[in-house]
């Protein structure tokens, strides 16, 4: 199943995305995240997570970092709505359920709902390059 | 400390009179610049045996300018912090300086973003895509003015800190600014005048961001002989620091900065504590950082930022401690989108008796200018200089 998934990434719009061809050693990101699951590196040796995805576990140096699924749940860091562009968008810091604190969009949000504390859940939106990032949204 | 690196000097100090440079090219720019600082030094090309520069030097290495200028050196240092560079740089200059392998070194800045029309607050950051977290940011469409609204944001979270608090950072550079016939912005401006300019990226409003214009400057640092020969007051390098201040992991902590390093490491070499220094160059490119940086530096206590530059508190003349008295980031210049050099050569003035006599600092004996490079949040280094006029 996961050869048949790879073959299918490997014809996918996701292998056209520069992004993701210049980093191979986080195409099963991309690969899940086309599938609508998220995933997060985190180490066999000491057991934690880290963001973004990486082959050498920055808190130990081990490279014995593994792909483990994550809750996709979070709250806001910190949040900022661009205004100064003719469609204003909103990026935020959130921090994952667990731990690490992720650069993203809040989409289809109300204004008073972008609020630093408040309980967001991950959503994937297709980039303009053809991979589907990570986005967050409301838990309603 | 036992690290003191043998005697710096800075002697040469220049910051071009342009904002706007349609006609000039890049490399004439810093070719301008360098002239500029080594006339107000008293030296010539011929005499330069280092030469140092960062990212926004043509062709992105040390080799085009020294080409350019014909220049024969011994040491080449093209190290890119961003806009904080050229702080970091006057420190390698003086380590290579103490090491004996240059003896009068050359820093310069040049660019013209103003006539390239770039906005570079509101236009999302392009990542090359090698960089190994740009397939995840990059997806966000993240620009400095929301990567700098989301740590106002943050700070007023923690802290209380307003929109209020923030607008006392561009009333205080925009009283300096009003006495800098070069200054882009030299009206004097209000807290009403700030919070009425309209939000760019919550809750920054236009006249939190710095401005965007053409032009540069250049430094030159040398050894005491050198120094002592020249006939130009004697500033020196008392002490030093530089930091890289990252993501850690994912453990993002917007209302920290690298300024707590390279500010403890410069007090901790210069012997001298935030209540000495009579005068701080410290980098607006946003009315926020200037907050977080004084927080960072030691001059006030973590979260209290806001309350400190409150009510003119930066203000020369009136508050407790004169700050950017050229005008500053937000008022003055801020040249290729680099703030650095601008902020030592605005502390060197001070220390000389040259800055404009309606913001001079009487006797101003020790300055500080400190600053970051590249983005708060996506990773920045930080770079602080304190120096004494002997």
């Amino acid at each position: 199943m996961a050869a048949d998934h790879s073959e299918t990434c490997l014809n996918d719009a996701c292998l056209n995305d520069p992004y993701v061809a210049a980093s191979p050693e986080n195409l099963p990101f991309w690969q899940a995240a086309a599938k609508g699951s998220f995933l997060g590196k985190a180490c066999a040796d000491c057991g934690r997570f880290h963001w973004y995805p990486r082959a050498i576990c920055p808190f130990c140096s081990s490279a014995n970092t593994e792909w483990r699924p994550l809750s996709g749940q979070g709250q806001v860091y910190a949040v900022s709505t661009l205004r100064r562009v003719s469609t204003p968008y909103t990026v935020a810091y959130v921090q994952l359920a667990e731990g690490p604190v992720v650069l993203s969009n809040l989409v289809d949000m109300g204004d008073a709902q972008m609020a630093i504390g408040m309980a967001v859940r991950v959503v994937f939106r297709a980039t303009p390059e053809g991979r589907m990032a990570p986005k967050f949204t409301g838990m309603a | 400390m036992s690290s003191k690196p043998g005697s710096a000097y800075i002697c040469g100090a220049f910051e071009h009179p342009t904002r706007l440079a349609p006609d000039k090219s890049v490399a004439q720019l810093h070719a301008e610049c360098a002239l500029g600082a080594l006339a107000d030094a008293g030296l010539t090309l011929a005499e330069v045996d280092g030469y140092f520069c960062a990212g926004d030097v043509p062709g992105a290495t040390p080799l085009v300018m020294a080409d350019y200028l014909n220049l024969r050196l011994r040491w080449l240092d093209g190290s890119e912090l961003g806009g904080c560079s050229y702080i970091a740089l006057v420190e390698h200059a003086a380590a290579a300086i103490a090491a004996g392998k240059c003896s009068v070194a050359l820093i310069t800045l040049a660019g013209r973003p103003r006539s390239n029309g770039e906005s570079v607050g509101v236009k999302p950051r392009a990542l090359s895509v090698d960089r190994p977290e740009a397939a995840f940011d990059s997806a966000s469409q993240w620009t400095i003015a929301t990567m700098y609204g989301m740590a106002a944001q943050r700070h007023r979270h923690e802290f209380g800190t307003t929109p209020e608090q923030l607008a006392w950072v561009k009333v205080a550079a925009s009283e300096h600014a009003q006495h800098n016939p070069n200054a882009l912005l030299k009206k004097k401006v209000t807290v009403a005048d700030v919070l009425a300019s309209g939000v760019i990226a919550d809750p920054l409003h236009k006249l939190d961001c710095c401005v965007i214009t053409d032009g540069g400057g250049a430094l030159v640092v040398t050894n005491e002989a050198t120094a002592r020969r020249l006939k130009r007051p004697l500033v020196k390098l008392l002490g030093s620091g530089e930091t890289a201040y990252t993501n850690h992991g994912g453990q993002v902590d917007l209302t920290n900065t690298g300024a707590e390093r390279s500010g403890q490491l410069a007090f901790a070499q210069a012997g001298v504590a935030p209540k000495d220094i009579q005068y701080a160059s410290i980098y607006d490119n946003f009315t926020i950082m200037v907050i977080l940086q004084l927080e960072g530096l030691g001059f006030c206590k973590k979260g209290q930022g806001g309350a400190f530059v409150a009510d003119g508190n930066l203000i020369s003349g009136r508050g407790q401690l004169p700050w950017n008295t050229d005008g500053g980031g937000l008022c003055n210049n801020h040249p290729q989108n680099r703030g650095g050099i601008t902020k030592v050569v605005e502390a060197v003035r001070q220390l000389r008796g040259e800055a404009h006599p309606k913001v001079q600092v009487p006797d101003c004996r020790l300055a500080l200018a400190s600053g970051p490079g590249l983005v708060l949040g996506g990773g920045h280094a930080h770079a602080t200089v304190i120096l004494e006029r002997v």
